[in-house]
């Protein structure tokens, strides 16, 4: 068997192919992401909108971001279970407190002007955020979204810990168990290609979404 | 028996209170590993950082390498290198210091950056030489963003510290990884809730570093 064939097969217990391993990796990381996005959306309007709240917010958001991982997925599995969902709620949290400040700070760099002209415009406060405030900010919020997402892929390999739920973190209890270190390459290397591929990714989407920053620079 | 049972199990048995699996024993190694691998953090990125910060050169290949360095899983590693090299301090420290540079090193250099290039001119202007332009000026009004990429960096690295128990190594994570093994949920727990405080404590101490350090002009201006 070739060194790259090897490198692919996973060991039977796993029950699980490479490919398969990478697809709950995905799983594991970008949902949580993704409901970090909807639920810090509107908290950051509202943040941005009432002073008084967001230094409240940001206080329980670092408090909640300073619980480790682990200790984290721990206290839920006594509510969730060895599920993904122990795996997922921690990891929605932490994405949540670093977009919450990055959006509020986005929206905050929307100058006074351009605010009084979508005023002017008839705009209201939701029509505003989302067409003005929003696309203004987007910079910042990719800025978010590349932290959480990245540390998100390397996050989920804990879930091994907690009953099998590390998606290619697996590979590294096998690798110990085992003595094959082949296998915590395989996991090492394929979790940081993962990591940088998504940032890529975001860096990308951010390019796309806000056309106009290009031409700012070249101009 | 709910998590707060659990953690009564755990912190009322007086044998937890001594001994080599005694709190205080693991609780120390824990703080231990941390300020290791804190120290070697800082002294790879602040003088870095500072540098790039203050010349201004350098600043995307930072990004760059942050990024990679972030897209590294801790646990992943940390494997790797016990697999590899067996079981040693080396193997626990490189995620960890790995964890903490990019961190330290970003935020410097950003706060570095971020420094108003009036004041500069000003304290130039002044005929102060470039080494204390630096000591003087810049580092004090950079300093609480320098703090607080320090400060995120020492509560990854307690966080992370957990998982050298995987690799029987000491710390609180010991208790959490003992008791999945052993299915002694009030062990689990009251690790857990360990990590957690020191964790929090970590958070509290830098609040307080930051009132003490941080010039009260400084201060008011933020």
């Amino acid at each position: 068997m070739s060194f790259f064939d090897r490198f692919f097969q996973v060991p039977s217990d796993l029950q699980n192919s490479w490919w398969g391993l990478v697809g709950w990796q995905f799983h594991l990381t970008l949902l949580p992401v993704l409901w970090g996005l909807l639920l810090a959306l509107p908290l950051g309007l509202l943040c941005a909108r009432f002073r008084w709240l967001y230094p409240p917010v940001l206080g329980v958001a670092t408090v909640f971001y300073a619980i480790p991982s682990l200790a984290f997925f721990v206290f839920l599995i006594d509510v969730t279970g060895e599920t993904p969902i122990t795996v997922e709620i921690p990891l929605t949290i932490y994405t949540l407190v670093v977009l919450v400040p990055a959006i509020v700070d986005g929206m905050r760099s929307v100058s006074e002007e351009t605010r009084a002209a979508a005023t002017a415009m008839g705009f209201g406060t939701l029509r505003r955020y989302l067409q003005v405030e929003l696309p203004i900010a987007v910079p910042a919020i990719i800025a978010g979204l590349r932290v959480a997402t990245v540390s998100s892929v390397s996050l989920v390999s804990i879930g091994v810990l907690i009953g099998n739920q590390g998606a290619l973190g697996n590979l590294l209890s096998d690798a110990m168990n085992y003595h094959r270190p082949l296998l915590a390459w395989d996991a090492v290397l394929t979790i940081a290609v993962l990591g940088v591929l998504l940032d890529a990714l975001l860096v990308l989407a951010r390019r796309l979404l806000t056309p106009w920053a290009r031409k700012a620079t070249s101009a | 028996m709910n998590l707060i049972g659990f953690a009564q199990t755990f912190f009322n048995d007086p044998s937890r209170w001594s001994g080599s699996d005694g709190i205080p024993t693991r609780l120390a190694e824990h703080v231990e590993y941390s300020l290791l691998a804190l120290a070697i953090a800082m002294l790879i990125g602040l003088p870095i950082g500072l540098l790039t910060g203050h010349t201004g050169r350098g600043g995307n290949a930072l990004a760059a390498l942050a990024t990679a360095a972030r897209a590294l899983p801790s646990f992943g590693l940390l494997v790797l290198l016990t697999i590899m090299m067996g079981l040693g301090l080396t193997p626990v420290m490189v995620p960890l210091v790995a964890l903490a540079v990019p961190p330290i090193l970003v935020t410097t250099y950003e706060a570095m950056r971020g420094v108003d290039p009036a004041l500069v001119d000003a304290a130039r202007g002044m005929g102060l030489p470039t080494a204390r332009v630096l000591w003087q000026v810049e580092l004090p009004v950079a300093l609480p963003l320098i703090l607080s990429g320090i400060r995120s960096a020492a509560i990854q690295i307690v966080s992370t510290a957990t998982i050298a128990a995987y690799v029987s190594f000491g710390g609180l994570g010991r208790y959490i990884v003992d008791g999945l093994s052993q299915v002694r949920y009030d062990k689990v727990v009251g690790g857990a809730v360990l990590v957690a405080g020191l964790a929090l404590a970590t958070l509290a101490f830098f609040w307080l570093l930051t009132r003490l350090l941080v010039s009260p002009g400084v201060r008011r201006s933020r």
